[in-house]
């Protein structure tokens, strides 16, 4: 096979302007800082030298066969190419000082990038790119099994590196501040440590494959014992329900907030999944319902004068009520963009979403919604005694209205309104032509929708004690939309996973706040590409972005 | 009385006047057909018919009980069903799961059975692949779908818009016989169809349809004798 030296490079190359744009933008320095395994490996050679990997595995992939040591070649070029642009970077701060205009192009990041040793140490930069490319197009070349096991292993020790908040948290509550020491120095992993758990993941799984494909296929393709099948998922529920349960003594205070904060866009996705995923309605406004529902948990139960409810609603009583008017409003913004369709759907939703917003806003309104001071003093829940002032509790009532919801969801899914939606989702004519009322449809659509997201903003309102109107901006609106299609339209597993991926990880990651939005942004274009159908797609969906694939009997007309 | 009486209907699509008075009867029993040119306003008077347009003007009855008043989705009930232009399947739903939105307004569950059974007879292929996705099928056979979904919801008048549209010949053909026996077993047929001789053939009646207009009616035979029929839409010289 003849290698294709303008692929190679230009793989290279996208990998160079990628890791030039990093370190100008000051990623990598800001990710140095962060070490991962021992004081060897930091986030920084993650991002910077992953990305070599990646240029030296894509460029070998690109070329489809060949033999190993053709792979290597490759991706020892595109590696070596991807360090160029960094490369001329570095010659040019030596002359030219660019602080002035590029703020994050200063020393410590020339340090970063040349090991400390000045123009000398770009050869070593050149060496350790051209090495990762190298071992990324080796990477491509070798057999599948021992690709899987080594691809597992190497993803599970950067995640749980990059995540050691997480595992020192769990670590702590489970066995004890000693115990982290074992495997952690301060957040990086130690390097004994790393290497033996990237050889216990490469290990379980290179058996787990061989031990699958070493089962007689006969057996491997006979549908599952029904009992067993049963028996299994049965476990598996008890298992999840079991850690989702517990979840607040492993993971303490903090990621029991962070829980929280999934739980609540759990809420959301779902309510909205209802709305997009199901009848296909694209809302871009559907922060209302969540402002409504607040509002009205807020103005019900405050105890400030702008209470509505004249001291007799807590929030049990409040919470119903929120709810109610949440899916009122739901039906009444419904109305007038009945006999719209897709993008037009979209651009009044979403000014009616803003609407909604400013008029909280408003001092027109301020004498009933506070305006910009908004509502304070929302009392926290209470029941039998037992008040729910911590994260911890407050996870639970979460946790309850997540699983109503999603019960609710899958309940509906399966049901003729259900059917109604796809139908209506997929031809609203023809829809109407089969005697479904597509009036009645969308505005359920429309009100369910909004019935969820109402009940996570009363929650959230009793959960921060006060509400302001900046609280209801699109993003939320925006972050629930994407969350949904990550994790796959239509998909109620794909929601929580959707809801996780974007919003818990995130948390997680506070250090690099201001990179959030770079990173969410690649994250959906990439997800786009490769995987339109979400993580955990819904069927339908997967049928129709793979129609294509489906190995289909001859025709014989 | 004649089963379905639209009486000189006037339908607009904003400010085009699409139907200037259209006046047409079915008969229990009969196929009747639609002809005319692109644009002459056969899928107009369709849809007005099954109630997705609505005319600004004129009267639409059945069986004597006015229904031009009354919103699409409840002429189901009536005893209208209709295979849109384009079959409109909906794709990303199962056969049989396209089949059983046919009989979405119905509650009797046996009755459903038999009935999918009735229609899986009428097109052994759509059995076949009944749990395939019906987005994959041929143009074909999601011709066979989109009628036994209408066939589904037991309609006494079945409307039928162009259902030889981007067929192969031969396929036609079998659309076409598969007509003619619904009719036997007591449907009531109206037909829009570009390809008149073959709409012709298998009608009773026609209507010849020419920018909104209707300017001739007569029995089928008739009409495909017709001089100026045979020049406008047989390519007869």
């Amino acid at each position: 096979m003849k290698i294709n030296w303008k692929t190679t490079l230009r793989y290279g190359l996208i990998g160079g302007v990628s890791a030039l744009y990093f370190s100008m933008i000051g990623m990598v320095e800001l990710f140095a800082g962060r070490n991962l395994i021992g004081t060897t490996v930091n986030m920084g050679h993650l991002l910077l030298y992953g990305g070599m990997l990646a240029a030296g595995l894509l460029a070998a992939r690109a070329h489809h066969q060949g033999k190993l040591a053709q792979h290597a070649v490759i991706g020892l070029v595109a590696g070596l190419s991807a360090a160029i642009p960094t490369a001329l970077l570095v010659i040019l701060h030596e002359f030219i000082p660019m602080q002035d205009v590029f703020v994050s192009v200063n020393n410590a990041l020339i340090r970063f990038l040349t090991f400390e040793r000045g123009l000398p140490g770009l050869l070593q930069f050149f060496l350790a790119s051209g090495l990762l490319g190298l071992l990324g197009g080796l990477f491509d070349g070798i057999p599948t099994d021992y690709r899987r096991a080594v691809g597992t292993g190497l993803a599970g020790v950067a995640i749980v590196a990059v995540f050691s908040d997480l595992v020192t948290q769990v670590l702590t509550n489970l066995f004890g501040r000693a115990s982290v020491n074992i495997f952690f120095v301060s957040k990086a992993l130690k390097p004994v440590i790393a290497l033996v758990l990237l050889l216990a993941i490469a290990a379980f799984v290179f058996m787990r494959d061989r031990r699958k494909a070493n089962a007689p296929a006969a057996v491997a393709a006979a549908p599952l014992d029904k009992r067993a099948a049963l028996r299994k998922q049965v476990i598996l529920f008890v298992i999840i329900g079991a850690l989702l349960a517990i979840a607040p003594w492993i993971l303490g205070s903090f990621l029991s907030q962070v829980l929280f904060e999934v739980g609540r866009f759990v809420l959301l996705g779902l309510g909205l999944n209802i709305v997009v995923g199901y009848a296909g309605l694209l809302d871009l406004g559907y922060v209302a319902f969540f402002a409504f529902g607040a509002y009205t948990m807020g103005l019900l139960t405050t105890t400030t004068n702008l209470n509505l409810g004249g001291g007799v609603f807590n929030f049990w009583l409040a919470l119903p009520i929120a709810v109610l008017v949440s899916v009122l409003f739901g039906v009444l913004l419904g109305f007038p963009v009945l006999s719209l369709r897709g993008d037009y759907l979209a651009i009044v939703t979403l000014g009616f979403g803003e609407i909604i917003r400013i008029l909280a806003l408003s001092d027109w309104l301020k004498p009933i919604m506070g305006g910009a001071q908004g509502v304070l003093f929302i009392p926290t829940p209470e029941i039998f005694g037992i008040v729910f002032d911590s994260p911890e509790s407050m996870y639970y009532l979460v946790l309850a209205a997540a699983l109503v919801a999603a019960f609710v969801s899958i309940r509906l899914r399966d049901s003729r309104l259900g059917r109604q939606w796809m139908a209506m989702r997929e031809d609203e004519d023809v829809a109407e032509a089969m005697g479904i009322n597509t009036v009645q449809t969308k505005l359920l659509a429309f009100a369910i929708g909004a019935g969820f997201s109402g009940l996570g903003g009363a929650i959230f309102a009793a959960r921060l004690g006060n509400i302001f109107p900046h609280s209801f901006n699109l993003l939320i609106s925006i972050n629930a939309l994407s969350l949904i299609i990550v994790g796959g339209l239509g998909s109620i597993p794909g929601v929580i996973v959707g809801a996780i991926a974007l919003v818990g990880l995130p948390e997680l990651l506070r250090e690099f706040q201001e990179y959030r939005l770079l990173i969410y942004g690649i994250l959906l274009i990439v997800m786009m590409l490769n995987r339109p159908e979400g993580f955990l797609p819904a069927e339908v969906f997967k049928r129709e972005l793979h129609a294509g694939e489906i190995t289909e009997p001859a025709e014989v007309e | 009385m004649a089963m379905l009486e639209v009486h000189d209907i006037h339908t607009y699509y904003g400010n085009i006047h699409a139907l200037k008075g259209i006046s047409l009867e079915v008969n229990q029993g009969e196929i009747v057909t639609l002809i005319g040119a692109n644009g002459a306003g056969k899928t107009t008077t369709l849809r007005t018919i099954s109630g997705l347009l609505r005319p600004r003007q004129g009267t639409i009855t059945l069986n004597g009980e006015l229904i031009s008043e009354l919103p699409a989705h409840e002429l189901v009930y009536k005893g209208i069903a209709m295979v849109p232009e384009g079959r409109g399947v909906f794709a990303k739903m199962s056969v049989q799961e396209n089949l059983e939105m046919g009989a979405y307004h119905r509650n009797d569950k046996a009755v459903i059975t038999s009935d999918l059974e009735y229609v899986f007879g009428l097109f052994p292929r759509l059995k076949e692949r009944r749990r395939q996705v019906s987005g994959t099928l041929s143009g074909g056979e999601q011709q066979m779908l989109a009628t036994g979904r209408a066939l589904m919801s037991k309609p006494t008048l079945l409307l039928m818009d162009e259902p030889s549209m981007g067929l192969a010949p031969i396929l036609v053909e079998g659309i076409f016989d598969t007509i003619q026996a619904i009719n036997k077993e007591g449907t009531t047929v109206l037909l829009v169809e570009q390809n008149a001789l073959m709409a012709l053939s298998i009608a009773h009646r026609g209507y010849v349809l020419q920018t909104g207009q209707i300017v001739l009616t007569d029995k089928a035979d008739k009409l495909k004798k017709d001089p100026t029929v045979q020049k406008a839409y047989l390519g007869v010289d």
